[in-house]
C-alpha cells in the first residue's frame, strides 16, 4: 500500500498528491440539500453534478438529488444562459421543488456566466424561488462552497421587517445530519427557539418507510430563512466555515453574530452552551450538566489508555480543530494536524490550541495533503489517525489504527446519523478512540498479557 | 395507454418530444432509438463528463502511469480510488492506482495560465516517483484558458526521456463520458500501441474493454490462461503501459465493453489487420459461448479440445451452487440501467438464474450499442460528435498481417461475431422496455409502472430505488463485491442478489403499529 511514497521529503510547489479537500460546488450542493423542498442545481457540464451526487451519496448512503445545466461545447462558447433558463423551467415542471439553488462550476465561472443576471431575467412563479452563489472550484475548497451557498440563500431570501422575533439563528459548520440533530437537541434542552440554516437532518439521514419521497420532511423552511433577517442574533458554529454567511446576514439585515468554534470537545461545547445561556438568560439545565459530568467521568475512568498517545488529524478545518481540542483535553498529543483547505487562520488556531495545552513538537498545516502527512508519519510515526476514509491507505501502509471522523467517510455506515458535536458527540468520539486503541492493544499483545479487565 | 406513454405522460410537450425518441417498447428486432445526443438541461441524468470517461474510466486503470489531472482539485479527487479498477504492482511495475495527482489550479493559474504549474508538476512527479510514463488529463478550464498541454507534454517527453501524453478531455466535450472514451482510445493508439517489440506467440490475444472492477479481469484471465492463451494485454484493467505498447502483436482482440473500446479495436484492425471478436464474459452461458467462439477463430483441434475440457471442469465446479441460486431466483424480474455495455451483458447472467429482464437502458451508449453495428453508416454526425476527433488510420505496411484468409474470414463471420456487435435490442424479449439516458423521473416511473423485483443501476439512484422498497444493486461497483465475470463470478453474483432479496430487514419495514390497532379498550361490568 502506497509503496511508492518515499520517506525523504522534497518541496512541492505545483503537484498536489492525495488531496485532503475537494472543490467548492459539492459543499454548495450539501448546503442546498439542507433547505426543505430545494433542488440544488449545478451550472456546468453534467460531470460535476454527477461526481458531487456520487460523493454525497457514498458518504450519506441516502439519495442526494441535484440537477445540471448539462453544458456542451456550444454552451461553453456562447454562454450558459439559455441552458439555465431551460433547466429552471424543466426542474419546476418535472421535479416541482419550491426553490432551486444554483451554484457554479469552474466551467461557468471561467467563461464568466452572470448567473445572477440570468435569474433576474426569468419568469418565476409566485411562491417559487431561484437563488444562486458563486463556487469557482479554483478558490478555497468544499468548505468555502458550503459557506457561499448559505450566504446565497440569505442574500436572496432573508428580510429585515423591523419587527424582531425571539428565534436565535444557528449556522452549523460542515457537519453530518447527526450533528445537526444534536445541536437542535441542545437548543431544545436550553428552551431556546431557533432557526437553523442549513439543516440536513431528516433529508440525508431519512428513514426507510417503504416509499421514496424526493423531498423528505427535513430541511430549513423558506419562511424561516426569510425570517432570519429579524432574528436577534446569529451563532455561527465554525470559525473557518460560517463567517461569510453570518456576515452576509449582518450586512443585509443588521443581525449581529457571534463566531464560535464548532462545538466539538469540552471547551468548545462549553463555549456554545455559555453563549446560549447568555443569549437566553436561562441557566444551563441539569440535563446538560449531567451529560458534561458523564463525559468527564469517562475521561477520568479511561485516561490510561489514551494519555500521551500521539495522533495525526486530517480533514476539514473546523472539524480538525474541534477534534484537536478534544484530544488535547484527553491528554493526547496532536502531533500532526492538517487540512487541505487553504487559509493560514487554521494554522494559527491550531497553534493557539497547542500552546493553551502546553504541548510542543506538534505541526499544523493548511493547504496540505495526505501525501505530505504520510511522509511526516514515515519520518516520525503516530499512534493513531483520525479523519475520513482516504486515510485508510496510510493506516494500512504504516499499520496505524484509524478512527473515522469527518468527511468523507465512504467505507463505513451509521456515521452520518450520529453526532460528534456536543458532550454526547464527544462521548461518542472518546468511545471510538478508546475502542480502537484498546482493540489494538488486545490484538497485538502476548497471550499472557491479554487483560480481561481493563 | 402503452407502457411507454405511461412513462412519458407527465412530461411537458417540449420534453416529451425529445424523450419519446429515447424510449421504446420492443415489438420487433429493428427499432431505431435516439442515443448519444444532448441531455436536456435540468433533467437529472446519471451521465458524467468527458474527463470522467477519459481519465476516470479508460486511462485510470493503467497502473504504472502517473496520471496528472490538470485542473482545480475536484476532478482528480473524485476519480481517485473509487471505481474499483483493481491493480497489483510488483517489483518491476509501479502501481499508481492508489494515488491522485493534480495541479490543484488556483485562481492565478486560471487568470495567468496554468502551463507553468503543469510543467513544474511534471518535474515534481518525475523527481519523486520516476514513473515510466506520464499522462496529463485536462479539465474544463484548461481548454477555456487555452493551456497547450500537448506542447507541454512534447517538451517534457524530450526533457525527461519518457512517454508523456496529453489528453484534451475537458468535461464540456461531447454529451457524456463517451467522448472521453474516444479521446483516450485515440491517445493510446497514437502514442502507445505499436511501440513495443515483443514477439507474438501461437495463441496470443488481447482483451479490450475489461476494467477489472472487483477483479473481473483476473477471473477472465484465469480461464483463458487455463486453456492456453497468451494474453498480451488486457486494456485497461490492471494493465501496464509496457503491455499496451505490444497490443499490436496479438492475433485476435476480444472486445468486452464495445462502447468504450471499439475505437481501439477498429484502429488495430485498420492498422495491423488484427480482427476483433465481440465476447461477453458476464454469465455462464455467454462465457461458454465466448470461449467456443475464440477457439473457432484459432481453429486448432488441440485448442478446441482443451477449451471443452476447461468448460466441462468449470461448469462441474459451480454446478451445485448455480442450481441452488437458480432455484431461489427463477421467475424474478429485473430492470437494468448501466453505462454502455453492462445492461446487455448482465441480461445473460440473469437469464442463467431464470431472472427475466423487463427493462434495460444505457447511460451513454450510441445507436450501434442498441441496434447493432449495421446502423453505423446511417448515424448522422452532429455538432457534439464532430468535436471528438476520429483518427485517420493508415495501414502499417510492415506489420500488417491477416491471421485468416479472406475466404476463412468471410465464412467465420457468418458463425461468430467477428468485427461485429449485434447490439442489445435484438437480444431482448418482445414487450420489454428500452430507455436511453434514463433520468431520475423515469426511474421512479419504471418502479411504479413495471415494479421490477430487482433494479440494477448505480450509486446515484441506488437509495432512491431501495427507499421505494425494491432491491437495488450497483452494476458499476458491484456494491463493493465481485468478481462477477466468468464462472466463479456468476456464483458470487447469484449469492449477492439472493442475499439482497432475503435480508430480514425487508420484513421489518412496516412498524407493527401500522398494521394493528394500538388503542385497547376494556370491558367493565357496570353494576
Amino acid at each position: 500500500m502506497l509503496d511508492l511514497t518515499p520517506k525523504e521529503i522534497t518541496e512541492r510547489t505545483a503537484l498536489r498528491i492525495n488531496p485532503a479537500k475537494t472543490c467548492q460546488p459539492v459543499g454548495a450542493m450539501y448546503a442546498a440539500l439542507g433547505v426543505h423542498r430545494c433542488m440544488p442545481h449545478s451550472h456546468g457540464s453534467r460531470g460535476c453534478c454527477s461526481y458531487h451526487r456520487t460523493f454525497l451519496t457514498r458518504h450519506f448512503k441516502d439519495p442526494a438529488i441535484a440537477s445540471s445545466s448539462s453544458f456542451t461545447e456550444g454552451a461553453s462558447v456562447f454562454g450558459g444562459g439559455s441552458n439555465l433558463k431551460t433547466a429552471v423551467r424543466n426542474i419546476f415542471d418535472i421535479y416541482k421543488p419550491d426553490i432551486i439553488a444554483v451554484h457554479t462550476t469552474c466551467l461557468s465561472e471561467t467563461i464568466g456566466d452572470d448567473v445572477g443576471a440570468f435569474i433576474q431575467d426569468m419568469d418565476i412563479e409566485e411562491g417559487k424561488y431561484v437563488v444562486n452563489c458563486h463556487t469557482p472550484s479554483y478558490v478555497g475548497s468544499h468548505i468555502t462552497g458550503y459557506g457561499n451557498m448559505i450566504a446565497g440563500f440569505i442574500k436572496y431570501l432573508s428580510r429585515s421587517t423591523g419587527r424582531k422575533h425571539d428565534r436565535l439563528n444557528i449556522i452549523p459548520g460542515f457537519v453530518n445530519p447527526g450533528d445537526m440533530r444534536e445541536i437542535k437537541r441542545i437548543l431544545d434542552l436550553m428552551s431556546i427557539p431557533f432557526i437553523m440554516l442549513p439543516d440536513t437532518s431528516g433529508v440525508l439521514d431519512a428513514p426507510m418507510l417503504g416509499r421514496y419521497t424526493m423531498y423528505p420532511p427535513g430541511g430549513t423552511r423558506i419562511d424561516d430563512i426569510i425570517a432570519m433577517g429579524d432574528s436577534p442574533l446569529t451563532l455561527a458554529l465554525g470559525e473557518l466555515t460560517c463567517e461569510d454567511p453570518a456576515n452576509e446576514l449582518k450586512r443585509k439585515c443588521g443581525v449581529d453574530y457571534k463566531l464560535l468554534p464548532l462545538p466539538m470537545g469540552i471547551g468548545a461545547t462549553d463555549q456554545f452552551i455559555m453563549a446560549l445561556s447568555n443569549f437566553s438568560g436561562h441557566e444551563v439545565p441539569y440535563a446538560l450538566e449531567e451529560e458534561r459530568g458523564q463525559l468527564i467521568d469517562i475521561l477520568l475512568d479511561s485516561h490510561p489508555y489514551f494519555h500521551g498517545k500521539s495522533v495525526a488529524i486530517y480533514g476539514d478545518p473546523d472539524t480538525v480543530l474541534g477534534i484537536t481540542g478534544l484530544v488535547l483535553e484527553m491528554g493526547m498529543i496532536p502531533k500532526y494536524v492538517i487540512t487541505g483547505t487553504p487559509g493560514e487562520a487554521f494554522t494559527e488556531k491550531a497553534q493557539e490550541l497547542f500552546s493553551k495545552f502546553g504541548v510542543t513538537g506538534c505541526t499544523a498545516k493548511a493547504f496540505s495533503d495526505l501525501f505530505e502527512l504520510h511522509q511526516w508519519i514515515k519520518n516520525d510515526r503516530v499512534d493513531l489517525l483520525i479523519g475520513g476514509s482516504y486515510g485508510k491507505q496510510i493506516a494500512k501502509a504504516e499499520d496505524i489504527p484509524l478512527v473515522r471522523a469527518g468527511f468523507p467517510i465512504l467505507d463505513r455506515y451509521v456515521h452520518s446519523y450520529m453526532p460528534l458535536v456536543g458532550y454526547r458527540g464527544a462521548m461518542r468520539l472518546v468511545e471510538m478512540i478508546l475502542n480502537t486503541l484498546m482493540d489494538r492493544q488486545d490484538r497485538g499483545c502476548a497471550d499472557e498479557d491479554l487483560e480481561l479487565v481493563m | 395507454m402503452s407502457k411507454v406513454d405511461w412513462i412519458l405522460d407527465k412530461y411537458s410537450a417540449r420534453v416529451y418530444k425529445n424523450r419519446k425518441l429515447h424510449i421504446i417498447e420492443k415489438t420487433e428486432d429493428n427499432h431505431e432509438i435516439s442515443a448519444n445526443t444532448r441531455t436536456i438541461p435540468g433533467i437529472m441524468t446519471n451521465r458524467g463528463c468527458c474527463y470522467a470517461g477519459c481519465k476516470g474510466v479508460v486511462l485510470g486503470p493503467i497502473k504504472d502511469v502517473a496520471i496528472i489531472t490538470h485542473g482545480p482539485i475536484g476532478c482528480g479527487f473524485y476519480s481517485w480510488g473509487t471505481r474499483r479498477n483493481k491493480a497489483r504492482g510488483d517489483k518491476n511495475t509501479k502501481n499508481f492506482v492508489e494515488y491522485c495527482f493534480s495541479t490543484d489550479m488556483q485562481e492565478p493559474d486560471i487568470v495567468f495560465g496554468g502551463e507553468k504549474k503543469l510543467k513544474q508538476a511534471i518535474k515534481e512527479v518525475v523527481e519523486i516517483f520516476d514513473p515510466d510514463a506520464i499522462m496529463i488529463c485536462a479539465t474544463c478550464p484548461v481548454g477555456l484558458i487555452g493551456d497547450d498541454i500537448h506542447a507541454v507534454a512534447a517538451e517534457a517527453e524530450k526533457l525527461y526521456n519518457r512517454k508523456v501524453v496529453a489528453f484534451s478531455c475537458e468535461g464540456y466535450k461531447g454529451v457524456s463520458q463517451s467522448g472521453g472514451h474516444h479521446i483516450a482510445n485515440n491517445g493510446l493508439m497514437r502514442h502507445i500501441i505499436g511501440t513495443g517489440d515483443r514477439a507474438p506467440t501461437k495463441y496470443s490475444i488481447n482483451i479490450l474493454g475489461e476494467y477489472n472492477i472487483g477483479g473481473d479481469a483476473w477471473e477472465v484471465e484465469r480461464i483463458l490462461k487455463r486453456i492456453g492463451y497468451d494474453i498480451v494485454v488486457n486494456i485497461p484493467g490492471d494493465s501496464s503501459i509496457h503491455e499496451i505498447e505490444n497490443a499490436h502483436i496479438a492475433h485476435l482482440n476480444l472486445v468486452q465493453c464495445h462502447r468504450s473500446i471499439n475505437y481501439v479495436a477498429d484502429m488495430l484492425r485498420d492498422k495491423y489487420g488484427t480482427s476483433w471478436l465481440k465476447v461477453n464474459f458476464i454469465g455462464v452461458s455467454s462465457t461458454v459461448k465466448s470461449l467456443r467462439d475464440i477457439a473457432r477463430y484459432f481453429n486448432d483441434p488441440e485448442l478446441t479440445a482443451r477449451t471443452e475440457e476447461v468448460i466441462a471442469e468449470e461448469l462441474a465446479a459451480i454446478h451445485d451452487e448455480m442450481e441452488y441460486y437458480k432455484s431461489k431466483l427463477k421467475g424474478k424480474t429485473a430492470a437494468l440501467f448501466v453505462g454502455g455495455s453492462r445492461s446487455h451483458h448482465y441480461q445473460k447472467l440473469l437469464k442463467d438464474f431464470g431472472v427475466e429482464t423487463i427493462m434495460a437502458g444505457y447511460e451513454f451508449a450510441h445507436r450501434d450499442d442498441y441496434e447493432g453495428r449495421e446502423v453505423l453508416p446511417f448515424i448522422k454526425e452532429d455538432a457534439d460528435s464532430k468535436n471528438i476527433e476520429s483518427l485517420r488510420i493508415e495501414k502499417d505496411e510492415r506489420r500488417y498481417r491477416l491471421y485468416l484468409s479472406e475466404e476463412q474470414y468471410e465464412k467465420l463471420r457468418q458463425e461468430i461475431p467477428l468485427d461485429y456487435y449485434e447490439g442489445m435490442i435484438k437480444d431482448m424479449e418482445k414487450g420489454t422496455i428500452i430507455i436511453d439516458d434514463m433520468n431520475h423521473f423515469e426511474t421512479e416511473e419504471i418502479i411504479r409502472i413495471l415494479k421490477p423485483d430487482i433494479f440494477f443501476s448505480g450509486i446515484k439512484d441506488k437509495y432512491v430505488i431501495q427507499k421505494a422498497g425494491i432491491l437495488s444493486r450497483q452494476l458499476h461497483s458491484y456494491d463493493y463485491s465481485g468478481p462477477y465475470a466468468g464462472f466463479n463470478g456468476a456464483v458470487n453474483f447469484g449469492r449477492d442478489v439472493l442475499m439482497g432479496l432475503t435480508t430480514p430487514a425487508w420484513g421489518l419495514v412496516k412498524a407493527p403499529w401500522k398494521n394493528s390497532p394500538m388503542i385497547e379498550g376494556h370491558l367493565q361490568e357496570v353494576v
